[in-house]
């Protein structure tokens, strides 16, 4: 255990608060939600969430006073034998920049959702379900929480799972009917999608783990880290086993290759779910347990080499699939895929501060446009409204009845112009999206040049795929905003699509102007001036990482970096914005690009092809088990036939015939005919002749007096 | 002084015959007074006794043994009138219904 140094002033015993206001404000919600109406559950919620941010600003501060890491203990585990793991919160640099984006980002979402899932449960019909709603995000902030705080791998597991577990809740929320409201399991089985390929990960940390404690005898990272050397030196291949599986987790996790494919279904849920959940916070959990493990991937560079290219290569394919999706949010959805795929290549390459950098610019961008899009969505959805009811009263309307006609009001193909009919929206969503292009200078730029810069010095090849995935996201974000708010409304409902309220678009705001402001956190030196601020984030994340990377800004690599995102948002305005493609016309891409074109509209055929490798096997192994090995085998052939019949047999041939009927039988039966037999000899005595008894007595009374007398 | 002995032979002769009668005939009656007979033999081996021992204990013995011959004989008698007046005979071989 680290020394406890003093703290005193401070404010690192708040810490268990950051896990106790979001379980608290769900208990609340549970007990008394039902009686408190939509607005008090909703400013509940909320409130949770916000003090847990203020505690979290109040550890930020406590470290920036005494930048050492702090761990407090909380609680006993489990202690079995060697095995003592406490339930205790580690407060350092990296932990305290999660706390901050999980509650900041967190607290602004849950405020959006009360206007958001108000119109949303109105839409859809279940009032009731607002409550659970506001309950699922609590939980998972409070996983969350403990996910980022854990100072074990075992705790960081805890909230892995539970933040997994809040992750199906939530995409398959509205589990009973699909986006349009009409009845459907589509969203449960995107849920149980999401879980599985999950499971997948998570098999791989948890054996990641048990090697842990079976190498380095311990699951707290102090003690584990401070063995790394010695292991490393002696059984280096427990190095590379450790962290290949725990790639396999965060794989799941973080939606890499292979196991990226529950991501973009997982937008099923609510848009608030995909915003804080798929985009901001738990998908980068991943990316965090690689910087928390930083000292065992920084040991073995093959390894590094390994997570760097992977990453690298998520991100230029999620961007290649992103370009061609008609979906709002799914080009969001891989969008997010792609970015995770930078964070991970920076992971990888050992550019930690870089990943983290990101991983706080992309929360706040990423969430910025799934919002966004949430509200571009209800827009369209208030707008169809209106037109399938006339200038009737909007709340009279239940669900169901405006749904006869399919409509997605998440279909770009939908839209167009909506630039005049959502002008909040639209002006929110070109800062998002001009980030996440990393056009100079708002956030995305700052912290994608950072990483592309770290590429640019020691792996080329990930510099190269970065790019070029760099340059599809400018395209496909280039592509969505003249989709979406450019050229003329090409259906009716984008004609009288309506601005979203206050409550949501006011954290969007505040979003906004983070995305804006984002790189602030970390600006490289420009050009050898270094501006008050520069290097903020790295060298307060050098104290828990025990590095600090002064970001350089090159301006070769920024340079081209900048081209190429002007470069492809000049692309997209000349296919998609110098003409706004018609109603009903195919995406202009389709005729020149053709098969290329046709994969990147299907994802690459990677369900296909994972139904094809993976499901259809298992499906007949499966098959295979049931009907052979467990029905015909086991139960038809050796319970029916071996255990059953066997015991049928010794009952009839052994008990039944021979030892029961010839033995237990027979002994009764003899005890009955012996007891005849006698009685039919002694039945001569009894004569009924009084005088026969009388003789019998005195005789037996001489007899008996003979035997006393000559005894 | 008549001896002891002489009372217990004619005591004995007494029962004896006493025991003869109820193996022999076949009159419920004659039975019956046979039986006296062979509670007086004893009422008179007691009392020849206690005379012998100057006690009293054998000649109270034998009033106990008079109370019980009447109170014998009062419901031999009885039974012996409803048997005859079912069999109209008071043969005891006739009386062999609980025979096996």
């Amino acid at each position: 255990m680290m020394p406890m140094v003093t703290t005193s002033g401070l404010f690192f015993s708040l810490v268990p608060l950051i896990v106790f206001f979001p379980v608290i404000g769900l208990l609340i919600n549970i007990i008394f939600g039902g009686r408190m109406g939509e607005k008090v559950v909703g400013t509940i919620a909320s409130l949770a969430a916000g003090a847990a941010f203020v505690v979290s600003a109040l550890l930020a501060y406590s470290l920036a006073m005494h930048p050492e890491t702090v761990i407090v203990p909380f609680a006993e585990w489990i202690h079995i034998g060697a095995l003592q793991i406490d339930w205790a919160f580690r407060v350092d640099t990296l932990s305290v920049t999660m706390m901050l984006v999980v509650s900041g980002v967190g607290t602004l979402i849950h405020i959006y959702a009360i206007g958001y899932m108000h119109e949303d449960v109105r839409f859809k019909g279940d009032v009731s379900r607002y409550r659970r709603f506001f309950v699922f995000l609590n939980l998972f902030i409070a996983m969350m929480m403990i996910l980022v705080s854990g100072d074990s791998y075992m705790m960081l597991f805890v909230g892995w799972e539970g933040v997994g577990l809040c992750s199906f809740l939530l995409i398959g929320f509205w589990y009973d009917m699909d986006t349009l409201g009409r009845p459907s399991f589509a969203n449960a089985n995107a849920a149980k999608k999401a879980f599985i390929a999950n499971r997948v990960g998570d098999f791989g940390f948890v054996i990641a783990g048990l090697i842990i404690f079976w190498a380095f005898g311990s699951f707290q990272f102090d003690q584990v880290f401070a063995k790394v050397p010695e292991i490393a030196a002696a059984m280096p291949w427990v190095i590379v086993a450790v962290t290949l599986l725990m790639l396999v987790g965060v794989a799941g996790k973080s939606a890499q290759i292979p196991l990226f494919v529950w991501l973009p279904d997982a937008m099923a849920g609510p848009t608030p779910v995909s915003a804080l959940i798929h985009a901001a916070t738990m998908v980068t959990a991943g990316v965090y347990l690689i910087v928390r493990s930083a000292p065992l991937y920084s040991v073995n560079h093959s390894v590094q080499y390994f997570v760097a290219t992977l990453g690298a290569a998520t991100a230029l394919f999620a961007a290649t699939i992103a370009a061609g999706q008609y979906d709002i949010k799914k080009v969001l959805a891989y969008s997010t895929i792609s970015q995770l795929g930078f964070m991970v290549a920076a992971a990888g390459m050992g550019a930690y501060t870089a990943a983290i950098f990101h991983l706080a610019t992309h929360a706040f961008f990423k969430a910025l446009l799934f919002l966004d899009a949430g509200s571009i969505i209800l827009g369209m959805e208030r707008g169809h409204h209106h037109l399938v009811h006339g200038h009737g009263d909007p709340h009279d309307a239940g669900a169901g009845t405006h749904n006869a006609e399919v409509f997605d009001p998440g279909d770009m193909r939908n839209m167009g112009g909506l630039r005049d009919k959502m002008k909040v929206s639209y002006w929110l969503y070109l800062i998002g999206a001009l980030a996440l292009a990393g056009i100079f200078p708002l956030a995305g730029f700052w912290s994608k040049d950072e990483i592309l810069l770290e590429a640019s010095r020691n792996y080329p090849h990930v510099y190269w795929m970065l790019i070029i995935a760099a340059f599809f996201t400018a395209f496909y974000m280039g592509r969505q905003v003249w989709m979406v708010f450019f050229g003329k409304p090409r259906t009716e409902v984008a004609a009288h699509a309506e601005e979203s309220p206050k409550i949501m678009t006011v954290p969007l705001m505040v979003l906004a102007s983070l995305s804006v402001l984002g790189g602030l956190l970390n600006m490289a030196t420009i050009l050898g001036f270094t501006l008050p601020g520069s290097h903020l984030l790295a060298e307060w994340l050098g104290h828990s990482l025990g590095e600090a990377e002064a970001g350089e800004l090159n301006l070769i690599v920024a340079g081209l970096s900048t081209v190429f995102a002007l470069l492809a948002i000049y692309f997209s305005w000349l296919i998609y914005g110098r003409k706004s493609i018609e109603t009903g016309q195919l995406d202009p891409l389709k005729k020149p690009l053709g098969p290329v074109f046709f994969g990147m509209e299907n994802k690459w055929f990677i369900d296909e092809a994972y139904q094809f490798l993976f499901i259809n096997p298992y499906r007949s192994i499966s098959k295979f088990l049931a009907d052979k090995v467990d029905w015909a085998f086991w139960h038809d052939w050796f319970h029916d036939r071996v255990i059953a019949g066997g015991y049928n047999w010794i009952t009839t041939i052994l008990l039944d015939q021979y030892v029961d009927q010839r033995g237990i039988d027979a002994l009764a039966n003899g005890l009955g005919t012996g007891t005849k037999r006698l009685s039919t000899v002694m039945r001569a005595w009894q004569n009924g002749l009084v005088r026969t008894y009388a003789l019998t007595v005195l005789v037996g009374v001489i007899v008996i007096l003979g035997y006393l007398i000559l005894k | 002084m008549v001896p002891v002995s002489y009372y217990l032979a004619i005591s004995g002769i007494l029962f004896t015959l006493g025991a003869m009668g109820v193996l022999i005939r076949r009159n419920a009656l004659v039975i019956f007074m046979s039986i006296e007979l062979m509670l007086n033999a004893g009422n008179l081996a007691f009392v020849a006794f206690a005379r012998m021992h100057n006690t009293f204990s054998g000649q109270l013995f034998v009033f106990f043994v008079m109370t019980v011959a009447a109170a014998e004989v009062a419901v031999g008698l009885a039974l012996i009138v409803a048997i005859f007046r079912t069999k109209n005979s008071i043969n005891v071989d006739q009386m062999s219904s609980l025979k096996g």
